[in-house]
């Protein structure tokens, strides 16, 4: 099944007023263009949930206008309207007494798909999102993990092929290494069907990660700025906003760029049982290796050996190992590849593909060097801190 | 009777099988129209309540009092509005035992779900009534189920009472033949039977809790 691609939402002069209070979003004009990740960020109050929930109608406006694809919401039954977007949470809210297969088939069983079609997409969106359909279709969601469950999500809010996706904090409760795996996987994911997805954060490095463009919102459900996350790093247009995205923007921009952008250096590589002699050898010729790094048959990364483990003649042994970082993948940004490296003692990224095997390695020497160079290309005009 | 009987005349037993079979067939019927109309009431009052929150107090309230009343008054002042021997005597005092047990456990199914599975239903495009129907129902099911649990179990029990307007099920051996006759292996037969019963009943409602939610039996080794 092909996918449908996304379609331009837009508000115009959207306002949510709750009585006679302070309005929950106020006169607010953006334009999501077809295929783009859209990021809803603000502090609490700024009616950034508000927001995405009056384009699937879960609040409705009391003011302006949203269309999809130049259809204005309110045109169809709110029912029938929320089908044909996707929506995803941050808990995730499977259906604890539906099957894996039978949570993803909820929406294509809601719009009467016959049950071939609908087993067909199930399976082919299950696999889209990494979860062997036979493994995990059977299966009920209190026998997932945290990561997992949140795919199934993402699986189940794709099923009817929206052209739109509402993404409420989706990975705001797992832990920051699977978060940031999962948001990988999403990027990735993305890159294939290209749906317009309003996604909202209260997490400025994940804006700057996962975003298109940024809409930052400010108390009141004001407007600050909306532009691209570069734009937004590199003249922030108010005070606000300054303050919102934080004093170290120059290391903000570190999210800007991935781990891919880096040239990777080559390990060495070792394996349990190994004579040691080959790796001394290229350890001596590396200045800026103190380690070789420990690789399983299937080249998934283990630990690393210190330079002083690899004298005489006796052989590798993986009880010397030492946990390392993390591994990143290509898709991380540099200021969390930064991050992992620098609660580690081995300062040193292992970088891995999708199934884990390592791609090479990054140095924080690497990334400071990134960073002055994003530095340096700054657009002239910004103000000095 | 004479002295010196013993404990348990088998022969007795034997003799009136018919008889007992009949009894028990009374007893289970009084439970089930008990049960089954008490669970058709309180569901309708748990929707109404759902509907508007402020009823919850009121009903529940009353449930309690009518729970409160012991089960011979209540008989009593049933007798001279329905009359002696009638079911419906039974029934309304049996019903209204039962429905603030199962209010409160189909109330509580109902919290059970949690706010999330809520929130999913209503973004995926679910109506009012299919949400109730396909999401809350299926997941409230096991609190309810325990609810019917326990409610039969204490019917089972109340039914003997019904003995005392010339009803009773197993009860009439207890009351009319046990007591008023001084006749021990009737009082024996009729206990055993209403508390076998009970176990049976309390069995057979955890193997239908297990069979309606096969999705919370298993887990994910290890978390």
């Amino acid at each position: 099944m092909q996918d449908a691609g996304g379609a331009i939402v837009a508000f115009e002069h959207v306002s949510k007023q709750y009585g006679s209070a302070e309005p929950a979003v106020n006169d607010l004009s953006l334009t999501i263009p077809a295929g783009e990740i859209c990021v809803l960020v603000g502090p609490s109050g700024s009616g950034k949930t508000t927001t995405m929930k009056m384009v699937n109608r879960l609040i409705e406006p009391t003011g302006g206008r949203i269309t999809i694809g130049g259809e204005d919401v309110m045109s169809l039954p709110a029912v029938e309207l929320r089908r044909r977007i996707g929506y995803v949470i941050q808990q995730v809210g499977l259906f604890p007494h539906l099957t894996i297969a039978e949570n993803v088939a909820v929406v294509p069983r809601l719009l009467g798909w016959k049950a071939a079609r609908i087993r067909a997409r199930t399976d082919e969106l299950l696999a889209l999102v990494g979860l062997e359909p036979r493994t995990f279709g059977a299966r009920y969601p209190n026998e997932l993990s945290g990561g997992e469950r949140q795919r199934v999500g993402v699986a189940r809010a794709l099923a009817a092929d929206p052209p739109v996706m509402l993404m409420d904090e989706p990975f705001g409760a797992v832990d920051p290494i699977r978060r940031d795996r999962l948001q990988n996987e999403f990027l990735r994911l993305q890159e294939q069907v290209r749906k317009t997805i309003v996604f909202v954060t209260h997490d400025v490095d994940e804006a700057i990660k996962m975003a298109d463009r940024i809409a930052i919102l400010q108390r009141g459900g004001i407007l600050a700025q909306y532009d691209t996350p570069e734009a937004i790093l590199a003249a922030p247009a108010s005070d606000f906003v300054k303050r919102f995205v934080g004093a170290d923007r120059g290391l903000k921009r570190l999210s800007l760029a991935r781990v891919r952008d880096l040239t990777l250096i080559a390990p060495v590589l070792v394996h349990a049982g190994d004579a040691p002699g080959d790796a001394r050898r290229q350890l001596d010729g590396e200045a800026q290796l103190e380690y070789a790094l420990l690789v399983d048959d299937h080249e998934q990364p283990l630990g690393w050996i210190g330079r002083h483990d690899l004298r005489g003649d006796e052989r590798i042994d993986p009880a010397r190992a030492m946990p390392g970082p993390a591994p990143v993948q290509p898709e991380t940004t540099l200021r969390d590849a930064l991050s992992v490296m620098l609660a580690s003692s081995v300062q040193l990224g292992v970088v891995v593909d999708e199934r884990d095997r390592v791609l090479g390695l990054i140095s924080v020497d690497a990334i400071s060097e990134a960073l002055r160079a994003t530095a340096g290309v700054a657009p002239a005009g910004e103000p000095r801190e | 009777m004479t002295e010196g009987q013993p404990f348990i005349r088998w022969d007795w037993i034997v003799a009136n099988l018919d008889q007992i079979g009949l009894r028990l067939g009374e007893h289970v019927l009084l439970t089930v129209v008990a049960v089954g109309i008490g669970f058709l009431i309180s569901f309708a009052l748990a929707l109404l309540i759902r509907r508007y929150r402020t009823l919850e107090g009121p009903i529940i309230g009353l449930g309690g009092i009518l729970y409160s009343i012991p089960s011979l008054a209540l008989f009593a002042m049933l007798v001279p509005f329905t009359g002696i021997k009638n079911p419906l005597t039974a029934e309304i005092a049996l019903v209204s035992y039962t429905v603030l047990i199962l209010l409160r456990n189909i109330l509580a199914g109902f919290s059970s779900v949690p706010r999330e599975v809520l929130e999913a239903a209503d973004g995926m495009g679910y109506t009012a009534s299919q949400r109730l129907w396909r999401v809350e129902l299926p997941i409230a099911l096991p609190v309810m189920v325990a609810g019917l649990r326990i409610a039969t179990v204490t019917i089972i029990g109340l039914v003997t009472v019904t003995a005392l307007i010339g009803l009773g099920g197993l009860g009439y051996f207890i009351v009319d033949v046990g007591y008023r006759r001084f006749f021990l292996t009737a009082t024996i037969v009729g206990s055993v039977g209403a508390v076998l019963l009970a176990v049976f009943a309390d069995r057979a409602f955890v193997v239908l809790q297990r069979a309606l939610t096969p999705w919370a039996a298993r887990r994910r080794a290890g978390g």
